[in-house]
């Protein structure tokens, strides 16, 4: 699905990622960890295209990011749900537009079949007319989630979903995230807080990776 | 016929698709304001560059098919001179016409200067002469030497002079019109370009959050596009409409006298006006379209 190749990348004041070479299998569950300011972040926009290596290959689905224009980085992004620390909304539309926008801006009409179910399976039914800014941080997320996946995408990358969230309704996400694994999406989630990753170990297959000196390696036994 | 679909389904547009970006007053109100103005002037420059270019053709043609030979003459020669130009064109190649003008046609003519009671027997006013030219003309240098021959007071004026001057000036005009819509086009299409490229600068997280979820750059900047060719259409036609109003106010050319002839539409120019509010949404299109481009091609 996606594949770095001894990929490096820097802001300009040297490298924050270096010779960084994974792979995400289809149907994996990885989590990233690492420090504040490693570069999980970096790493999950060198896999959705929105940065492009200074060096090294990132390939996404077959293609060389690098060779991609901006168009096939669209085509890409509709395989690929992404969901953000601060996700992100239209705040000028409801919840369920929000949802849907994947299906509208691929032309599709987002019925309410297709987004009922979706919006029933986050929990969020009775917020589907409300606007986001009305929304609480665990709602966001849910509806964030729910956007990530309503076309069906085969990879879904998390950073930080869990961030502005109790721990109730992180293991809430964490349930759809594992279900989601379990219908066969690739999941790959960047997070700090090791307890969720303890507690996802315990329901899901899942390899842990670490940033650490500005390379990725394999977690240790105590992860 | 797909181009025609093409330009249809733009303006009818995608319900959904149109939601995607909010609302934004400031650059809508300027964008629709700017190009009523623009619109409201372009008829004006259109009415100039349409009247300048009839008016140098009146005077191009009307001038150039006729002339004057002006009699001057001691007293009791004048009536000599007239018969003698008078034969003198008779067998003059390239003169279809021509005719003294009579007593009170030479008073109707120097009556805004000395007024209805002028004794032209006592004064020593020239005898006029009007010549009318075939298509073909005559030979304006021959003419003169067989007249100072024939009739030594007599001296043809065939307009040249002071016809080229003037149809010269109406023709200058006239491309000064063309110039003004030219700039005026120019000035929308950069004002157009701003109000866009402040909204496109205002939506930055709807960008961010259309292109994470898939959108392709003619996605997003169509919905711009749609929003801003609309808009200037709709400013235009108003523009437009109050222009033309305008110029169908003015008062007619009998009450203003000879100068402002014309300064209007007359007949089918008066379609001219209305080609204004559509050529406004081209320039909005490509304006929109251009800067839309511009700043999605800057953010990955």
């Amino acid at each position: 699905m996606i594949e770095f190749d001894e990929v490096s990348y820097g802001y300009g004041g040297g490298p924050l990622l270096a010779d960084v070479s994974l792979r995400l299998a289809a149907g994996s569950f990885h989590f990233l960890t690492g420090p504040s300011g490693a570069g999980k972040t970096t790493l999950l926009k060198l896999c959705y295209g929105e940065l492009i290596a200074s060096q090294g290959r990132v390939g996404l689905f077959g293609e060389d990011a690098r060779s991609l224009g901006r168009d096939d980085i669209a085509m890409v992004r509709r395989r690929i749900g992404v969901v953000h620390q601060d996700c992100q909304f239209l705040d000028h539309l409801t919840v369920a537009e929000n949802i849907g926008l994947p299906l509208t801006v691929s032309g599709r009409t987002a019925t309410e079949e297709d987004l009922g179910e979706l919006i029933h399976w986050v929990g969020l039914d009775g917020q589907r007319q409300s606007r986001p800014p009305e929304l609480s941080g665990g709602e966001r997320q849910r509806a964030a989630l729910a956007r990530a996946v309503v076309m069906s995408p085969d990879v879904i990358l998390a950073d930080e979903p869990t961030g502005n969230v109790d721990w109730d309704m992180s293991l809430r996400l964490l349930k759809l995230l594992v279900e989601l694994n379990r219908m066969g999406k690739t999941v790959m989630i960047a997070t700090h807080d090791l307890n969720l990753i303890r507690t996802a170990k315990q329901q899901v297959q899942a390899r842990v990776l670490r940033i650490a000196s500005h390379r990725v390696q394999l977690a240790g036994a105590d992860l | 016929m797909s181009r025609a679909l093409a330009i249809l389904q733009f303006l009818a547009g995608d319900a959904q698709a149109d939601r995607v970006v909010p609302p934004t007053g400031f650059t809508a109100r300027l964008t629709v304001f700017v190009s009523a103005t623009m619109a409201f002037l372009t008829v004006f420059a259109l009415a100039l560059s349409l009247a300048t270019g009839r008016l140098a053709e009146n005077w191009s043609d009307a001038l150039a098919q006729s002339a004057t030979i002006r009699v001057s003459a001691p007293d009791g020669q004048v009536e000599d001179q007239v018969i003698a130009v008078m034969d003198v064109l008779a067998t003059t190649p390239g003169v279809a016409d021509a005719r003294a003008l009579t007593d009170d046609e030479q008073r109707a003519l120097l009556e805004p200067w000395f007024g209805p009671d002028l004794p032209l027997d006592t004064l020593p006013v020239p005898r006029l002469i009007e010549v009318i030219e075939t298509p073909e003309g005559f030979d304006a240098a021959g003419l003169r030497a067989r007249l100072a021959g024939e009739a030594p007071g007599a001296v043809l004026d065939d307009h040249t002079r002071w016809r080229e001057p003037l149809v010269r000036a109406a023709d200058r005009l006239r491309t000064l019109g063309l110039v003004s819509i030219l700039l005026i086009a120019a000035t929308t299409g950069a004002m157009i370009t701003l109000a866009a490229n402040a909204a496109l600068a205002a939506n930055e997280q709807v960008i961010r959050v259309l292109r994470l979820v898939g959108a392709r750059d003619a996605y997003i900047a169509r919905a711009f596009v749609r929003r801003y060719t609309l808009r200037a259409l709709a400013g235009a036609l108003v523009g437009t409409l109050f222009g033309a109003l305008a110029i169908w106010l003015m008062p007619e050319a009998e009450a203003t006298g000879n100068f402002l002839t014309g300064l209007g539409f007359r007949g089918v120019e008066w379609l001219w006006p209305f080609t204004i509010p559509p050529l406004a949404a081209l320039v909005a299109f490509m304006a929109t379209r251009r800067a839309a481009f511009a700043t999605l091609k800057e953010r990955r």
